[in-house]
């Protein structure tokens, strides 16, 4: 597999003697969607800005397309083969959309121009518009088609979905696979919805206190993690031990809830070997994984 | 052809777009030689990851249910054509087996439950069997 576009390694911040990051490990294959989930104040903006060059870490370290990115000619660099959406979607208020187009390709020599008209039409966005007679959804919007039609390589949103109605929501997530399937483009957003990162992103990381507490690509995750429920024949007074895998173990009577991480054949034949049991297998959403983990935490 | 998914279930979504494709064939909406979508449209009208895609293409060309032309996309392949008749034959072994499940005075809702029991162990099974190859 070729090499990762954003890599961290023990990434450490702290503000005020509080730890943003905590030894955070991050890893985003070229051409995913990688959806970057967390709780509000997991760390996340903080990462993005480490990973922008804007802040500086305590430890460990952060690479963009293999460049540092706490080095300042790197993240020059990087900064120019990256498209970042903001969580302010801070944009010249007083320019056209038009405008701000032309503004903005005269600071890239790899403009392209079949791009900015393509992308103008598909998203619908109207150039002789002033940005701050823009919904917020339109704002992203064009912050995306900017991004892209620099000949980003790299698109970073954080919280792209952020405020929008749900109808909006569903255009921006349209808008991302289309790039992501026209372009090739590797995306990386992040969220606190569940769903947008279940319905477009091929990776995730879960985001928690300031670590990664889940990572991977999201089917092997979803074929890893199943619940099972399990009916004894009789009741057991001592606990059964599990195999490793065995996540989250409730014992009721004559009933058993385990979570499985991983070995669940294992857990399975195990389960199946009990006197009388009658064993069902449930898939398990990555909300419930996430619940998991964050109340572990 | 229309495909409905649902990001937010447990089960990985190429799996279903799989599930969504041959169950079509067996239904007759799709058949040999039909082609489907690109990755570009059906990711975009779907709204899910173009990877995704790719992937349950793959895995269906693998299993020699579609073709995958260069340039020119993925159809349904002629060994389909006699899936319908398989899908009939099959009809006739679950209804008979219904039938008997009935006589022994289970309800619809105990044998649908008994099926999905069944159905997901399979399921986890195949899936640890190939998290443990991949």
């Amino acid at each position: 597999m070729a090499d990762p576009v954003i890599e961290t390694r023990g990434l450490l911040k702290s503000f005020k003697g509080l730890n943003a990051l905590n030894g955070l490990n991050l890893s985003v294959p070229a051409g995913s969607i990688f959806g970057f989930l967390g709780r509000n104040g997991a760390g996340k903006t903080t990462t993005i800005k480490l990973l922008m060059g804007i802040l500086k870490p305590d430890g460990g370290n952060a690479r963009v397309f293999g460049l540092t990115a706490t080095d300042a000619s790197a993240s020059v660099e990087i900064r120019r083969r990256l498209g970042f959406v903001s969580e302010e979607k801070d944009l010249y208020p007083y320019m056209t959309v038009e405008q701000i187009i032309r503004f903005t390709r005269s600071f890239f020599p790899k403009w392209r121009d079949d791009l900015d008209r393509r992308y103008l039409k598909l998203f619908d966005l109207p150039p002789k518009r002033k940005i701050s007679d823009l919904s917020k959804g339109m704002r992203s919007t064009l912050m995306l088609l900017l991004g892209i039609s620099h000949g980003a390589e790299l698109l970073i949103l954080d919280e792209p979905a952020d405020g929008l109605d749900p109808v909006a929501v569903e255009d921006m997530l349209r808008e991302l696979v289309a790039i992501a399937a026209a372009e090739g483009t590797t995306i990386f957003f992040s969220s606190h919805h569940m769903e947008e990162v279940e319905q477009i992103a091929d990776h995730v990381c879960i985001i928690d206190g300031g670590a990664a507490i889940v990572t991977g690509s999201l089917d092997d995750l979803k074929a890893r993690y199943q619940r099972l429920r399990i009916v004894l024949g009789e009741e057991l007074q001592a606990t059964i031990h599990w195999v490793d895998g065995a996540e989250h173990v409730r014992q009721e009577g004559r009933s058993v809830e385990i979570l499985a991480s991983r070995n669940v054949d294992a857990i399975l034949n195990q389960a199946r070997s009990l006197p009388g049991a009658s064993v069902e297998c449930f898939p398990v959403t990555l909300k419930e994984i996430f619940m998991e983990h964050a109340r572990r935490n | 052809m229309i495909f409905r998914l649902n990001p937010s279930s447990g089960v990985p979504i190429y799996l279903q777009l799989m599930e969504q494709i041959k169950h079509s064939i067996e239904t007759g909406a799709l058949r040999a030689g039909d082609q489907l979508p690109t990755i570009r449209k059906l990711s975009e009208d779907l709204v899910m990851n173009p990877n995704t895609v790719v992937r349950a293409y793959h895995e269906l060309q693998h299993e020699g249910i579609i073709e995958l032309k260069h340039g020119s996309g993925a159809f349904i392949s002629e060994s389909v054509a006699g899936q319908a008749r398989v899908t009939r034959k099959a009809q006739a072994i679950v209804q008979s087996a219904l039938e008997r499940l009935m006589s022994l005075g289970l309800t619809k809702d105990e044998a649908r439950r008994l099926f999905e029991n069944e159905l997901a162990l399979l399921r986890a099974e195949t899936n640890s069997e190939g998290g443990k190859n991949g």
